[in-house]
């Protein structure tokens, strides 16, 4: 059995829901759905002169999209869009979308790589973040 | 009578391959079955002694293309036991869903009342969304019971005397829950209503006595029943095919083409406009024959038995659910399930990691798992080339995902 995928760190991320649930009164929040396997990600966040103060994410999804969602809040407070992108580029390196090595926590990726079915799963808090970040003040 | 799986199984070279030091164990054969060797021939054939266009050509090819693929329409009437000009060859089951929403939905006229249930999948839903856009013809759904049924006792309420047709899953596709044809057949009768039958899940499992099932229109895809992908079926009754009006133009379908105007050919012609997938077709000949060979007494019984070992193995693991009937009367072998606390996607991620194939997510059935209020389920579907191998590994990958992911 080479259980490659579901390694120790991307269960950890998971399984430790960082950042989960709503926030009461957010700056913006938008939801995304992945219409080929029914993922759905929203994602909550309350700006502070263009950056993110507070971040929260619910997630209906695997245990990969739930690990992206915990990840990227945990990073993402202080950052502004483009900071946002950063991270997103960061993502995209650890399964292999970008050269380069990606750093902590999006390493914990690196497995996901040689899978192709799954890069939406980890990339789907991005998009549903990036949207709510692009929605008008 | 016993049921030689190992022999089924020698005929299916994909399931002697080794994939990173592991046996494939299909468990997906509801998406896409696998293709017997008898196929894999008939197609060969085809395209190393007979390749042409079809019903144009005078040359010897085109006499080879066009009996090899007549003689496909004729193996797949057989199959469904009606006359060979009743069966029209379209790019698939959404294709010939598409084909009778289109030119059968083109007789109906806005207030007219369409019927479908909860359960269906997109592709006998969304069609007739696109009618109702089209033509303001409107939709009633019948609801699904508990058991993921489809709930017939709402059918007096639901119908009315503007309902023109019921078109419903003979198989579904998520819970493997076979319909009641001759209760709503009945039903139908009383209202005037013509019965569409999706047999996408059914046709894989053995020939389908149509006469007996009194509906007046049946549709199958060839990709889930043995042959190549890029083929399905469409049988209507004699009289519904003359009334529709073509669903595409163009070479093949016409009696005449002026520059004033275009006259039609006849059925089944007059539904297969350009060339049609003449390899895929005989391919599907070639499946329909290899199914009726098959002493289906026996290979149901060994594919249920199989379901009853997936059914008592999930049990016996903590926190999993059926989504489906809970015995083996009135399902075929389709079996949906949940694992308390893992992601369906993630179960099925750990069950390739075992070998095992299997469908995870929302099986282009997504208002019944909002019915369920559910993301999605684990799906296990069996062919009569599975054996207690192939359910063994199922249930020990299961077991382990059990354990490591939650």
């Amino acid at each position: 059995m080479s259980d490659e995928l579901y390694q120790a760190k991307i269960v950890a991320l998971a399984k430790s829901k960082a950042g989960a649930g709503k926030l009461t009164a957010p700056t913006k929040s938008a939801r995304r759905d992945n219409p080929l396997c029914g993922d759905r990600v929203t994602i909550d966040v309350k700006l502070d002169n263009g950056k993110i103060a507070e971040i929260a994410h619910q997630v209906r999804g695997c245990l990969l999209c739930q690990a992206s969602a915990v990840a990227l809040a945990s990073s993402a407070v202080g950052r502004d869009a483009s900071g946002v992108a950063e991270l997103r580029h960061d993502a995209e390196r650890a399964i292999g979308r970008e050269a380069g090595k990606a750093h902590e926590p999006f390493d914990a990726f690196e497995p996901v790589a040689n899978h192709k079915s799954r890069h939406e799963c980890v990339l789907l808090p991005f998009e549903a973040l990036q949207d709510a970040l692009k929605l008008p003040s | 009578m016993s049921f030689d799986v190992a022999k089924v199984r020698r005929e299916f070279p994909i399931l002697s391959e080794i994939i990173d030091g592991r046996p494939v164990h299909y468990l997906d054969s509801g998406a896409s079955a696998q293709t017997p060797v008898a196929v894999l021939e008939a197609v060969w054939h085809y395209e190393t002694t007979s390749r042409a266009n079809v019903l144009r050509g005078v040359h010897r090819l085109a006499e080879r293309a066009t009996e090899l693929y007549e003689t496909a329409r004729a193996d797949v009437a057989r199959f469904l036991g009606v006359p060979a000009m009743e069966i029209v060859f379209t790019g698939g089951c959404t294709a010939a869903i598409n084909l009778v929403a289109y030119s059968y939905g083109g007789l109906l006229k806005r207030g007219d009342r369409i019927l479908l249930s909860e359960l269906e999948h997109h592709s006998n839903i969304v069609p007739w969304q696109l009618l109702r856009q089209r033509t303001g013809v409107e939709l009633d759904m019948l609801p699904v019971t508990t058991d993921g049924q489809i709930d017939l006792s709402a059918l007096p309420k639901v119908l009315t005397s503007q309902t023109k047709l019921i078109s419903l899953a003979h198989v579904s596709n998520v819970t493997g829950a076979l319909l009641d044809v001759r209760r709503v057949v009945d039903a139908a009768k009383s209202v005037g209503a013509k019965v569409m039958l999706d047999g996408a899940q059914r046709a894989p499992h053995g020939p389908v006595d149509l006469a007996a099932l009194a509906v007046d229109f049946y549709v199958f895809a060839g990709h889930k029943a043995y042959a190549p992908n890029g083929v399905g079926v469409l049988w209507a009754k004699p009289e519904l095919l003359d009334a529709m009006p073509p669903f595409h133009g163009g070479g093949s379908m016409i009696g005449r083409v002026t520059l004033a105007e275009t006259t039609w050919a006849p059925p089944p012609r007059r539904f297969e406009a350009g060339t049609p997938p003449i390899g895929p077709a005989i391919g599907l000949g070639a499946a329909c024959n290899w199914m009726a060979a098959l002493d289906w007494t026996a290979a149901h019984d060994h594919e249920m038995g199989l379901v009853q070992r997936v059914l008592d193995g999930l049990q016996k693991i903590e926190g999993t659910q059926i989504l489906g009937p809970a015995s083996l009367q009135n399902r075929y072998p389709v079996v949906s399930f949940m694992l308390d606390g893992v992601h369906p996607h993630d179960v099925a991620q750990t069950l390739d990691s075992f070998g095992v194939a299997v469908r995870a997510g929302h099986h282009c059935a997504q208002p019944l798992m909002d019915r369920f209020d559910l993301d999605g389920t684990t799906r296990v579907s069996i062919a009569p080339y599975n054996d207690n191998g192939d359910i063994n590994a199922l249930l020990t990958g299961v077991r382990h995902a059990a354990t490591t992911l939650r």
